[in-house]
């Protein structure tokens, strides 16, 4: 089961980011396992300077704005 | 906002053909539309039963024209804006300004302000990234000032409704400000001012993001992406400041406007900066009340001076970097900040 961190201190992009990973997770069959990081502490120490920012297993893949669906699903089947 | 999610969501949008196809042709428009304000605001003016050129006519008017102005322009501006940012990102600004610890990183940090996309959320992941990777402190503020403060939504409505001269002068005064003040804070060591686990902390290396390959395609729905998020946010914002300014335009007497935002009374600078402070509001809600402001006879240190603490300094960023500075270091970069707005202020209501 893959891991994704969710990292963005709580607007609503980072919402919408979070949704997204869920609904491409669904779509894909996926069993996966979503956090989300709100803490501003552990959003600067994973590297992300812009949110919201999405982490697969522990690799950043992707910062700034709401990532693209079909990339997402790329991520996620990878 | 499940239509919403589920609208970005869809694998791939319009194909590129149309967004190439498109940009001439949503330009043709624009233009269109623009050029026939005046013409479609006397005749939306005239449906009033009211004197054209009584004070409740001369309010109407300038509502009806600014409003579908300062739409378009927002729209243009916000579009170009975005799809020129889709080549910068905070992690490549990062790597840019880091290390560059000459006179010339704090230019250099206000010009990366202006062209950087990032969003007041993320200012302290970004303001933590920066200090953390190395960037001096005063390079920082350079940048986070200048992001506002010269942002192009502010530049080009004060372009496009007060002419090129002001937006130039506001151009040149607001870089200086903002490359001048992270001098100034960078060279008073304020580092022990940080809070105790900003300091402490060590990002290490930054992970490698791999670039994402854009198309132009891409880049232009990036542009239109921003437009729905911004203009959908800042629209209330915009009619609020019009109806200000459509206010002051028609009912202020002009007398008054000397007495209280003219040049003779040299309190109106400091004045303008401490009611503009507390003011949040978008760049897109306050060029309209500068433009009555200005058509009024109103100062123009004064007016730039209030302009610039409104939308350089707000009291939301403030708060939220209150986690990463004291309130001693919040002070002083306010201090700061505030002493260049004013010089400004008094130097141009002394020289024009």
């Amino acid at each position: 089961m893959k891991t994704v961190k969710v990292y963005g201190p709580g607007c609503k992009r980072c919402e919408t980011a979070e949704q997204m990973v869920k609904d491409a997770a669904q779509k894909l069959g996926l069993q996966v396992e979503v956090e989300k990081i709100t803490d501003q502490k552990s959003i600067a120490m994973a590297g992300v300077m812009s949110t919201p920012g999405i982490a697969v297993d522990g690799k950043l893949v992707h910062t700034g704005g709401l990532p693209d669906a079909a990339k997402l699903e790329g991520w996620l089947s990878a | 906002m499940t239509a919403e999610t589920h609208e970005n969501a869809t694998p791939r949008g319009l194909p590129d053909w149309v967004w190439y196809a498109g940009l001439p042709l949503a330009a043709i428009i624009w233009w269109a539309l623009y050029s026939q304000l005046i013409p479609f605001s006397e005749w939306v003016t005239a449906l009033f039963p009211v004197d054209r050129n009584s004070h409740t006519g001369e309010a109407i008017a300038f509502f009806v024209y600014d409003v579908p102005k300062v739409l378009l322009l927002l729209t243009g501006i916000v579009f170009v804006t975005g799809v020129l940012r889709s080549w910068f990102s905070p992690e490549k600004t990062r790597v840019i300004l880091a290390g560059k610890r000459q006179i010339w990183g704090y230019p250099l940090g206000a010009m990366l302000g202006v062209f950087t996309p990032f969003c007041s959320c993320s200012s302290v992941p970004l303001f933590i990234g920066f200090v953390s990777a190395g960037i001096p402190l005063g390079v920082t503020f350079s940048f986070l000032i200048a992001g506002p403060m010269v942002g192009p939504v502010g530049l080009g409505l004060l372009y496009g409704l007060v002419g090129w001269k002001i937006a130039t002068i506001y151009l040149v005064f607001g870089f200086t400000i903002a490359t001048v003040a992270g001098l100034v804070l960078g060279r008073m060591g304020l580092e022990r001012y940080l809070q105790d686990w900003v300091r402490e902390l060590n990002t290490g290396p930054v992970g490698d993001l791999p670039e994402e390959r854009l198309t132009l395609a891409d880049r232009l729905k990036i542009g239109a992406l921003q437009v729905r998020e911004i203009v959908g946010k800042v629209w209330i914002w915009v009619l609020v400041g019009i109806g200000i300014g459509a206010a002051i335009h028609g009912y202020v007497p002009e007398e008054m406007m000397l007495r209280i935002m003219g040049g003779e009374a040299w309190w109106s600078v400091p004045a303008a900066v401490v009611v503009g402070v507390p003011m949040y509001t978008n760049a897109a809600g306050v060029i309209p009340i500068v433009e009555a402001l200005l058509g009024k006879g109103a100062a123009l240190g004064t007016t730039l001076a209030f302009m610039m603490s409104v939308i350089a300094l707000s009291l939301p960023e403030m708060i939220i970097l209150k986690q990463v500075l004291t309130y001693r270091l919040i002070a002083i970069f306010i201090a700061v900040v505030s002493a260049g707005i004013l010089a400004t202020g008094f130097l141009f209501n002394v020289i024009m």
